[in-house]
């Protein structure tokens, strides 16, 4: 008569060598190739430091990859010591493998004895599922779609540059996605503004950013910030979390300056980009590696060349092309990957659907960059001349 | 010498709505001062009394700020491209 499965496990048990964890423990550095058996869930659940991964339904075909030594030294691991023991008695007895030992208690027992437990940072199924186009491209994959689960982005507005940007970092599973603006969705707004709907006419724009990216993708943390950006609340919003970028689609040139200036000294790089009519400008201000904003611009023009100041037309594609051009070089600062805007200027020129690069070199007088960023005071950031009161007179 | 002067968007109204425009120069300062024969409301706009560029424009030679390079005296060799740009602040 066959054995029973617990008859079985308790035979083969007594045909391998078993090892305590307490002297796994004190092998762990010792050239000793620990593998864990377990179902994959288990092995991201938490795994002994160092150890390989190989599931008890893949032993024979993987076992080789992992370990090709079949003289090395080989302790098995799995809940509990059952699988464990099954698979040494399979390396010992059939794979040739010489030296093989299955950890008693499993790594129940290793925690139980209070040793430490390894947490991989891996993706859910899900996510696996979701971004699995990233990680088919060697210059994302999974290194850096972690990366990008782990990045903080802040947006500054939901408006015509915003809102593409805004949809594709969530798309992409940037993890932490800021976003400042004061203003409700207006009707004029839906021309562009992509990520508002008729149906929130009325609603604050941050909330509904909010509510179109946690449509698309739940991994996303949204952080609203319902506020005009000012000299009173920049330093509050730059420092509210680690940001790693800030995407520049302000309207206006004081905030832009202000916001050269805070991000210079604190370091952030800021992906910045402009539009008018059929134009845009696109450029990556990272402080002290590149160019900043006031090294390209030691002056804001005068108003009549200013219409930013005020509304203006814009055709409604354009800001969707920066917007998407800005969310692409975020995505490249945090994985790290190609070439960012740094020290170039990308401009854009819809009607005749041309793109011209031009050079911008660091300023060595430039008053702001080229100082100790700790030097940057309070009361210099954003300041030139009267411009508040002449954008107030052009209205 | 034929050089190419690409017109921002802004400027574009005192250049009879013009992109850009043909014009003959071997320095940056001789191809604005063509430039501005063709269209004098230009020149109010982006040069200064003394004939220096108001600190608001940058102007490109061949992808390069002139203000790196030789300013208004920075050779023009025939066929360049002059970028006159000022910032926007749209977004």
């Amino acid at each position: 008569m066959s054995p029973s499965g617990a008859e079985l496990i308790r035979q083969i048990k007594g045909q391998i060598n078993e090892v305590d964890p307490a002297e796994v423990h004190d092998l762990v550095d010792d050239g000793v190739a620990l593998v864990d058996v377990r179902e994959t869930e288990e092995f991201n659940s938490g795994h002994l430091p160092g150890a390989r991964h190989v599931p008890r339904g893949y032993l024979e075909s993987r076992i080789e990859g992992a370990v090709p030594d079949r003289s090395q030294r080989v302790v098995l691991y799995c809940a509990s010591g059952n699988r464990s023991a099954l698979a040494a008695h399979t390396l010992s007895q059939q794979l040739g493998y010489e030296h093989v030992e299955s950890m008693t208690g499993g790594i129940t027992l290793w925690k139980d004895r209070g040793y430490e437990v390894e947490v991989p940072r891996a993706l859910t199924t899900e996510q696996r599922e979701r971004y699995s186009r990233h990680l088919l491209i060697p210059e994302v994959g999974a290194e850096g779609q972690q990366k990008l689960l782990d990045s903080s982005v802040l947006l500054l507005g939901a408006g015509g540059l915003g809102s593409p940007a805004a949809l594709y970092l969530a798309a992409a599973g940037v993890g932490t996605i800021g976003i400042v603006d004061n203003d409700e969705v207006d009707l004029s707004n839906l021309q562009r503004q992509v990520i508002h709907t008729t149906d929130r006419i009325g609603t604050s724009k941050v909330d509904s950013a909010e509510e179109t990216m946690r449509a698309i993708n739940p991994d996303v943390r949204v952080v609203k910030f319902p506020t005009r950006l000012g000299a009173e609340n920049i330093m509050d919003v730059l420092q509210a979390r680690a940001w790693d970028v800030v995407v520049d689609g302000l309207d206006n040139f004081p905030t832009r300056y202000l916001l050269n200036d805070a991000t210079v000294r604190l370091g952030i790089p800021v992906v910045s980009a402009s539009i008018l009519g059929f134009d845009g400008q696109l450029s990556v201000f990272k402080p002290h590696e590149g160019p900043c904003y006031r090294c390209l611009y030691p002056v804001p023009p005068p108003v009549e060349l200013a219409p930013s100041c005020g509304a203006n037309g814009v055709l409604g594609v354009l800001p969707g092309t920066m917007g998407l051009l800005q969310a692409t070089e975020v995505v490249k600062l945090i994985v790290g990957a190609g070439e960012p805007l740094v020290g170039r200027l990308l401009l854009y020129e819809a009607l005749g659907a041309t793109f011209t690069e031009l050079k911008v070199r660091r300023d060595p007088d430039c008053p702001v960059c080229s100082r100790d960023p700790a030097e940057i005071s309070d009361e210099e950031m954003g300041v030139f001349p009267d411009y508040e009161a002449f954008c107030a007179a052009a209205g | 010498m034929a050089v190419t002067v690409k017109i921002p968007t802004q400027l574009r109204a005192a250049a009879d709505g013009a992109a850009e425009a043909e014009v003959e120069g071997e320095t940056v300062g001789e191809v604005l001062d063509d430039l501005f024969e063709r269209f004098e409301e230009l020149r109010e706009r982006i040069s200064q009394d003394g004939g220096e560029l108001r600190r608001f424009v940058n102007v490109y030679v061949g992808g390069e700020d002139i203000r790196f390079l030789d300013g208004l005296d920075t050779p023009v060799a025939d066929g360049a491209e002059v970028t006159i740009l000022p910032a926007v602040a749209g977004g």
